[in-house]
């Protein structure tokens, strides 16, 4: 049988050895913007991609290089990209694949910040976007234009957690000879690995459960390596930024350049490198501290969400608890085939009464911060409509689940009795006001 | 793309196009793989001073045709390359079952090549029945054992030179779109070549073998008749590294075939 290095041991070894130089057993931080050539033929080869090694950290850096080898090994994709955001990531799949006169379709259920990305924004540079309901295959299929070159969603919806039934969407997108992006922030490699299910590009933003401590602003932009770029019939001619020459790079032509790989080089070479929304080799480090425990968080978090849940769902002053483990969430049998070891640890729950109960329930907790992040070690909370979605239309929100009781939770890895004690002392405050 | 034996070819040239008057290197990889596998390498050459011509192999890649059943087969194809291409000498390299043709076609056509360097080469190269018979059977274990069996140790768990790239997941993808059957037939035609010594004593231009201390798919010793029987041979042995030679160590093995294939003037050619 093959000798292959299981997931757990991955998590802390993968992409990183002990420091050639001094022996150092951690990754060192290398805080350094640029790296010494040998000699003017070796850093012209650099320049040119005839040899290995790095040039200036905006394009690649050592440090950020550990850590987009360890997400690759967890995601089992070929490489990775680490970016300065989340959003970063996202915007690098796109522009790395389009330009104006493309279009997107996505799912209607995502963060809000990649909402406005697609809503507002890329229209300014003509991309366009068609939201769609992520449960209804027949409208992803409905609105896939000629000119569609992406279809995108997220594992588990943002905020009503619907989970996107890659197989099927992935299904669809190549019967169109397109790829499918998926953001898998919420879940994270150790609760679901899209390219298993047939996914071809995944990000995350590392921010949240990846480095785990709410220190970090980051992104990784993955790519499985599958997708054929130029396959007759389907996507070819669709992807002249991976298919044809370019002129900013001695006419390379990506997909010939490396048959797995040609996505994350016209990435790195021209998203980084004009675009320069880089990770710091700092922030690379702190991820790559998260990442040794996820395992052991990512379960810890799943644990206690299961424990929160069931409170909650039973309580009196709770209308309703999205979590897809839950007998009433219409992707119960989804989720339970594509995410075995748990739905996460953010979910939404509305409460009974009004606007000033909401905000006396938020203000009541004393476990719970209240603030915009989720994927902390610590419990967060937070009020949707206000925050986050406050820019999605009424009509938007209302397809997306969120009212104006529906309250988000980032459970943490506190003791779950704590929680739970928080949670009911703060319920029994908004039920008095 | 052009036509060798009624079927296309695809050939990566650094996207350079192809100048008579410069010298010419052929790359020929190995089992279920492309040209992408010389990328760093072959790129260099075409940017300084040679023609490159990093095929895929027939029923591979980008080509057309099925894969070539033997390894006198694709030795004969990569020669009948050279005529379409109109490309008098060459300097061949090879990886693994790449490196065999190499050897074979050195050893049948000395007047067609300059030099050959041959990465990973065994002379015999068997297969073992457990994964032959996984790749007979299409199956993704063939994929696994080739993969877990031809990075070192050390290299299993990454360290890339090339940033952000995962080494054994890039050579595990990039054999799962070979297409179906293809392995199995590289596979045999490795296990079925017999003819590595009578080639090797055939051969009239310089040779380099560049081993990977730690190949478990071809191993270091069972090259050591292939060099005695080679007549101006030379080895560059790589520490820590297994069969994915220009993988593990893309400068080192630049660096050598670099050495050994600087033009030379024209009384010092060896043929």
């Amino acid at each position: 049988m093959p000798k292959t290095t299981r997931f757990d041991t991955l998590t802390l070894h993968a992409g990183a050895r002990p420091d050639p130089a001094t022996g150092a057993r951690a990754t060192p931080i290398y805080q350094s913007a640029s790296f010494v050539f040998r000699d003017s033929d070796h850093a012209a080869a650099l320049f040119n991609m005839e040899r290995a090694g790095h040039v200036y950290s905006r394009i690649s850096n050592p440090t950020c290089a550990v850590l987009e080898e360890r997400i690759s090994a967890l995601e089992d994709g070929v490489g990775a990209i680490a970016v300065a955001s989340g959003q970063a990531a996202l915007h690098l799949a796109i522009v790395t694949l389009m330009g104006a006169g493309s279009h997107i379709v996505a799912s209607r259920s995502l963060y809000g910040g990649s909402h406005n990305l697609l809503d507002f924004t890329l229209p300014r540079f003509g991309i366009e976007t068609t939201f769609v309901d992520p449960r209804d295959l027949d409208a992803w299929r409905a609105a896939i234009r000629p000119t569609t070159r992406l279809l995108f969603g997220e594992t588990l919806g943002n905020p009503g957690l619907e989970v996107l039934d890659i197989p099927r969407v992935t299904e669809l997108a190549h019967a169109h000879g397109l790829p499918l992006l998926v953001d898998s922030t919420f879940t994270t490699p150790y609760l679901i690995r899209p390219f298993e299910h047939g996914a071809d590009l995944v990000y995350h933003s590392a921010t949240k459960f990846l480095s785990g401590h709410g220190v970090v602003i980051g992104g990784l932009l993955v790519d499985g390596g599958r997708f054929d770029w130029d396959e007759a019939g389907k996507s070819a001619g669709k992807f002249p930024t991976l298919t044809a020459p370019y002129a900013g790079f001695h006419d390379m032509v990506f997909a010939e350049e490396s048959t797995t790989a040609g996505f994350l080089l016209r990435a790195r070479r021209e998203g980084i490198r004009d675009f320069g929304a880089c990770m710091a080799p700092m922030t690379a480090f702190q991820i790559l501290q998260g990442i040794e425990t996820l395992p052991l968080r990512m379960q810890r978090h799943v644990d206690n969400t299961r424990r929160i849940v069931a409170f909650l769902a039973a309580h009196e002053m709770v209308e309703s608890v999205g979590y897809p483990e839950l007998p009433d969430h219409p992707d119960r049998a989804l989720a339970k085939q594509l995410l075995p070891r748990g739905c996460g640890a953010v979910f939404s729950f509305s409460i009974r009464g009004t606007r000033d109960q909401g905000r006396k329930f938020i203000e009541s907790l004393r476990i719970f911060s209240h603030l915009a992040n989720v994927g902390d070690a610590k419990s967060l909370v937070i009020h949707p409509a206000s925050t986050t979605h406050f820019r999605v239309s009424a009509e938007d929100l209302r397809a997306a689940g969120i009212t104006e009781g529906t309250i988000r939770l980032s459970v943490g890895l506190e003791d779950a009795e704590d929680l739970i004690e928080d949670l009911s002392r703060a319920l029994h405050a908004a039920g008095k006001a | 793309m052009r036509e060798v034996g009624g079927a296309s070819v695809y050939a990566y040239t650094g996207s350079r196009a192809f100048d008579a008057a410069l010298p010419t290197i052929v790359f020929a990889h190995g089992a279920a793989n492309d040209h992408g596998v010389w990328a760093l390498q072959s790129r260099y050459f075409a940017h300084h001073g040679r023609n490159v011509l990093a095929l895929d192999l027939p029923g591979h890649g980008r080509s057309g045709g099925k894969p070539l059943a033997s390894v006198e087969a694709i030795a004969e194809w990569l020669v009948a390359l050279l005529d379409t291409a109109r490309v008098e000498r060459a300097a061949l390299v090879g990886h693994s079952l790449g490196a065999l043709a190499v050897l074979e076609a050195a050893g049948r056509h000395p007047e067609r090549v300059e030099k050959i360097a041959l990465l990973g080469p065994a002379v015999p190269m068997p297969v073992s029945d457990v994964l032959l018979d996984a790749a007979k059977a299409d199956d993704h274990l063939a994929y696994e054992l080739i993969t877990s069996w031809s990075f070192s140790a050390g290299h299993q768990l990454g360290g890339n030179a090339l940033p952000g790239v995962w080494m054994t997941g890039n050579a595990l993808h990039l054999m799962e779109r070979s297409r179906p059957g293809a392995l199995y037939v590289d596979l045999l035609a490795c296990h079925r070549y017999a003819g590595g010594l009578s080639a090797a004593s055939k051969v009239r231009c310089p040779a380099l073998l560049i081993l990977g201390q730690r190949d478990l798919m071809a191993p270091p010793k069972n090259a050591a008749a292939l060099s005695a029987a080679l007549a101006d041979q030379r080895i560059f042995s790589l520490p820590d590294c297994g069969h994915s030679l220009m993988t593990e160590a893309p400068d080192a093995v630049l660096d050598a075939l670099r050495d050994f294939l600087r033009p030379q003037a024209p009384s010092q050619l060896s043929i």
